[in-house]
């Protein structure tokens, strides 16, 4: 790299937190329509694109609805008229939009929304943990855990090409707080060539005058189950689109994430599965940590969280003893104590493999994770600890 | 109000709402969709709450409507409406909306609106989308089988206030939701009748320029025969009742004044034109167990609401 291509490169990295990454993703990519609703900790996303807006730099309408079940329903309405779309929340408003995520889906609209992971109430809390997210686990969307400012920001570019490929809403969420509110160092792409990756294309099925259709028609036992099933297939045959999309990002603007990240499974023994950006980093770091007192350990990252990644975390899974997998959300009541566990050992089980692992609750409320909890974990996997749930960090 | 249509023969000839849909016979909201889409044409999306309306014109792979239509949920028409107001004033500015000038019109009902829907109505309106909102009041939840709504006359029987020993029908007054809306301060808002074409269609038409301005509202007295309890070929002759007996004045808000429209107009200069109560709720079940002294009280009711409603004209 010559001296001034170093200066122009380093010029286009701003430090920025992962709520701004998303606004500078959205104006990036020319958004039309964003609904504006305020909560904790996602608001500075939309404060943001309301700068842009204000400032002439993104040619979009805000609408300032009065709710997140409105915030959703708007840019429900919007996709349908064949507008580029965005929206934003966390916690209890995406807990309040959870019957218009359906409709969403189930309307094939390419919504893109930003979800910085939170706690939900009683008690109230606007700390981060993942069980916001966890929640819309069957609504039919793609939903992506970042782990970066950096990946958050290419992860929302990606989501629109996805979106309007797939005709499938997109969910891009991260850690609220540890990211959300984390300045970090972010690349941006230039503009012109993210809309050159976003190309405007007419969608089959929008509300327009002169082709006049029905969208959200009622349907009946005879035709009800076929339509959910095209959700389904649709979802499922996403992760392709997900790959293609990242790698033709990856040739674009030279960064790509795959469906998972793995941190030295090469010859793991035992692996820790975790979703997020500090959940990772830890794990990460604990890795190296329990390779240094003699345990082989390895990392694996769900970055995409639905589609279920099946098989592709399989692949990895054939060589281990045993696996933990560290939710920052809990499963209440269900036999596996966390929900990305419950799938884990899904995918196991339909995919005919056995393996013994370990359920770990932790970072719930953002109690605080540390590398040395989940050094412990590889030990207690290494000493046998087997097919239970542990809630990690937990006073009792 | 514009009046752009003096005569019956005046009002448009092109049908854009189908028959063959499944709604009952003699249904009153049926009458106003049919008025609503020809008076506004085909260049309208039309974005519909969960209700009757809804589930008797789109049964899938059917529709009535041959403007686009979207359906999403119960509470959030007006919502949606301002993505679909917002998404076609942007993309026109970006030059990718090619349909031009495109009316955006929400249809719902009492329970849609009253109740429900009330919260994403008032935010459509505070924020001046350009949609004109349609309520179509058969006053109760008729799609689940007749449950009380804020539309709900007092005294009214329906399945949720029986008429029961200790407590014989709907306890409270209906909501004044033209008075909700008018306190938004929108453009234009107006009260319709089915009974009233030529006056309703104006009304439409009037509301769907307005809406160049912003928010507007129309309020449509729509029957419900099997919700009512009267026979179905009376529908209009209900909404007749309705509007003659000052039960369901018709009046508009215009940019901040208020107008009485005829018949309601005369009654309220000449007592002696406005029809008895009772001719209004003597043929319907849902008023069969009320009391001589019971209708008198409605009829005070009435006779106030008009004596307000004057009072508002003349400021």
């Amino acid at each position: 790299m010559t001296a001034v291509a170093a200066i122009q490169k380093a010029k286009a990295a701003l430090a920025l937190t992962s709520n701004y990454a998303v606004a500078y993703a959205v104006k990036a990519a020319d958004v039309d329509v964003v609904a504006v609703y305020p909560i904790t900790p996602q608001t500075t996303i939309v404060e943001k694109i309301a700068e842009f807006v204000d400032d002439g730099e993104l040619n979009a309408d805000l609408i300032h609805v009065e709710s997140e079940h409105s915030a959703m329903s708007a840019v429900v309405g919007a996709a349908a008229a064949g507008a580029r779309v965005f929206t934003a929340t966390s916690s209890q408003g995406l807990e309040l939009m959870h019957e218009v995520l359906h409709i969403a889906s189930g309307l094939r609209l390419p919504v893109v929304m930003a979800v910085p992971a939170r706690a939900i109430s009683a008690p109230i809390s606007i700390h981060g943990d993942y069980s916001d997210v966890m929640n819309t686990r069957d609504t039919g969307w793609i939903t992506y855990i970042a782990s970066s400012a950096q990946e958050v920001y290419d992860t929302v570019i990606q989501a629109y090409k996805v979106a309007e490929t797939a005709l499938l809403p997109v969910m891009v969420s991260y850690d609220g707080f540890l990211m959300s509110h984390t300045t970090e160092p972010v690349e941006l792409n230039d503009e012109e060539a993210v809309r050159r990756f976003l190309p405007r294309r007419e969608r089959p099925n929008v509300l327009r005058p002169e082709k006049p259709i029905t969208m959200g028609a009622f349907a009946m036992p005879d035709w009800y189950y076929e339509i959910k099933y095209q959700v389904q297939e649709a979802l499922a045959s996403s992760l392709k689109t997900i790959e293609e999309v990242d790698a033709e990002y990856g040739k674009a603007f030279g960064r790509s994430y795959g469906i998972i990240q793995t941190y030295r499974m090469e010859d793991a023994d035992y692996a820790v599965i975790a979703y997020g950006g500090a959940a990772f980093g830890n794990a990460r770091e604990a890795v190296d940590v329990a390779r240094e007192r003699g345990i082989r350990a390895g990392a694996i990252r769900l970055r995409v969280w639905r589609p279920f990644p099946a098989d592709r975390l399989l692949k990895q899974l054939a060589g281990v003893k045993a696996f933990a997998v560290i939710d920052r959300a809990i499963a209440f009541g269900s036999p596996g104590g966390g929900p990305a566990f419950i799938d884990v050992a899904t995918a196991l089980y339909m995919g005919g493999m056995d393996v013994p692992g370990l359920s770990v609750i932790h970072g719930i409320g953002q109690r605080s994770m540390y590398v040395e909890d989940f050094v412990k974990i590889f030990e207690m996997l290494k000493d046998g600890e087997r097919n239970k749930v542990v809630y990690m960090g937990l006073r009792l | 109000m514009k009046v752009i249509y003096k005569a019956i023969w005046d009002l448009p000839v092109e049908e854009l709402f189908a028959s063959g849909h499944r709604a009952c016979a003699g249904c009153g909201p049926a009458i106003a969709m049919r008025w609503i889409t020809k008076t506004a044409g085909p260049n309208t999306i039309v974005v519909n709450a969960t209700g009757c309306m809804e589930v008797t014109t789109t049964q899938y792979p059917e529709t009535a409507w041959m403007v686009p239509y979207l359906h999403v949920a119960f509470e959030n028409a007006a919502a949606a409406a301002s993505g679909v107001d917002s998404a076609i004033r942007v993309t026109s500015k970006k030059g990718l909306w090619r349909s031009g000038k495109t009316n955006v019109i929400v249809i719902a009902g009492d329970g849609g609106t009253y109740d429900i829907g009330l919260q994403s109505l008032s935010g459509m309106l505070e924020r001046g989308h350009h949609v004109l909102y349609i309520l179509y009041d058969n006053e109760a939840y008729m799609n689940t089988g007749i449950q009380r709504s804020g539309g709900t006359p007092r005294y009214a029987w329906t399945t949720t206030t029986p008429v029961g020993r200790a407590i014989r029908g709907k306890i409270q007054a209906k909501k004044d939701i033209m008075g909700i809306v008018m306190a938004h301060r929108v453009p234009y808002a107006a009260t319709a009748s089915i009974s009233n074409i030529i006056d309703m269609s104006n009304k439409i038409k009037t509301a769907l320029e307005y809406t160049e301005e912003g928010p507007t509202f129309l309020h449509i007295m729509a029957p419900c025969p099997p919700g009512w309890r009267f026979p179905e070929e009376r529908t209009v002759e209900a909404a007749r009742l309705a509007v003659e007996t000052g039960y369901f004045p018709l009046y508009e808000y215009d940019h901040g004044k208020i107008r009485l429209n005829p018949p309601t107009s005369n009654m309220v200069a000449d007592p002696k034109r406005r029809k008895p109560l009772r001719e209004f709720l003597k043929f319907q079940g849902r008023f069969a167990h009320l009391t001589d002294a019971e209708i008198g009280e409605l009829e005070k009711e009435v006779v106030a609401n008009l004596e307000y409603l004057a009072k508002l004209a003349s400021l």
